[in-house]
């Protein structure tokens, strides 16, 4: 499943759209950058409530296919920015993380 | 270290958190660019972002270099700040001796350290309390 098919089947509002065919391989949820760029892997739908400029560096570090920000978050324009810069995915959904992880699990099987 | 080694010298800014993470993204681009394989590329990288934060969060900055050899890919962190008091404590996940305001921009979890363990092959880790931290991480690429 690509992120533009994640967004087709689950309406998650894509902020930025840098690479709509990137496969998503996997999920992980997070908030804890260190913890996160610990165990989340490269393709992964990261899904976290943080929303700050190092969200950017740990996706693009961990290389994860997209970052979905949960309940309603929205990364500010420094992280934005940053994102665009590294040509990541920045969706947003009102969702809870359970709820987007139970989600994205489903389609992933 | 000398010899045939290329070398990639950064300036780690330790006034400025947004900024943090510029010499890994570097580091992941010109490895990338090189050829090397994309697992090795993130522990690579992964390790040195957080040696970075680190250096911000509790020494105001400091130097990093990496060294490229042919077997070989070696990253030095170099700060000037307070020192690891006891390093096998800082070893264990979870412990942290971050202030509040660095937890709540999702650093400061305790895992710093160990991901570099995690991720190198070799870790050295040379701190001085009041002197400063040397941390040496090698990266096998052959």
């Amino acid at each position: 499943m690509t992120v533009s098919q994640l967004i087709e089947k689950t309406g998650y509002e894509p902020l930025l759209l840098s690479d709509g065919d990137r496969e998503v391989t996997g999920g992980y949820a997070g908030d804890l950058l260190s913890w996160v760029m610990g165990r989340a892997d490269s393709g992964d739908c990261w899904v976290t409530i943080m929303s700050n400029v190092n969200v950017a560096a740990v996706g693009q570090l961990t290389d994860c296919a997209c970052i979905v920000f949960s309940e309603g978050v929205r990364p500010d324009e420094a992280a934005v920015n940053a994102a665009r810069l590294h040509g990541l995915n920045m969706l947003l959904s009102e969702k809870s993380t359970f709820e987007i992880c139970v989600e994205v699990g489903a389609l992933l099987k | 270290m000398t010899g045939d080694a290329l070398h990639f010298h950064y300036d780690v800014d330790g006034n400025n958190f947004t900024s943090a993470g510029e010499a890994s993204v570097q580091v992941k681009r010109t490895l990338r660019q090189m050829g090397y394989h994309p697992d090795l590329i993130r522990r690579i990288s992964v390790a040195m972002y957080e040696g970075e934060i680190n250096m911000v969060i509790h020494a105001k900055g400091g130097d990093a270099d990496v060294y490229v050899t042919p077997d070989c890919i070696t990253v030095i962190l170099k700060d000037v700040g307070p020192g690891i008091k006891d390093i096998n404590l800082a070893m264990q996940e979870g412990y942290s001796t971050a202030p509040d305001n660095i937890r709540s921009l999702g650093f400061g979890a305790g895992m710093g350290l160990p991901n570099m363990k995690r991720y190198s092959d070799e870790l050295k880790i040379d701190s001085v309390v009041g002197v400063g931290t040397t941390i040496e991480m090698k990266f096998k690429s052959a």
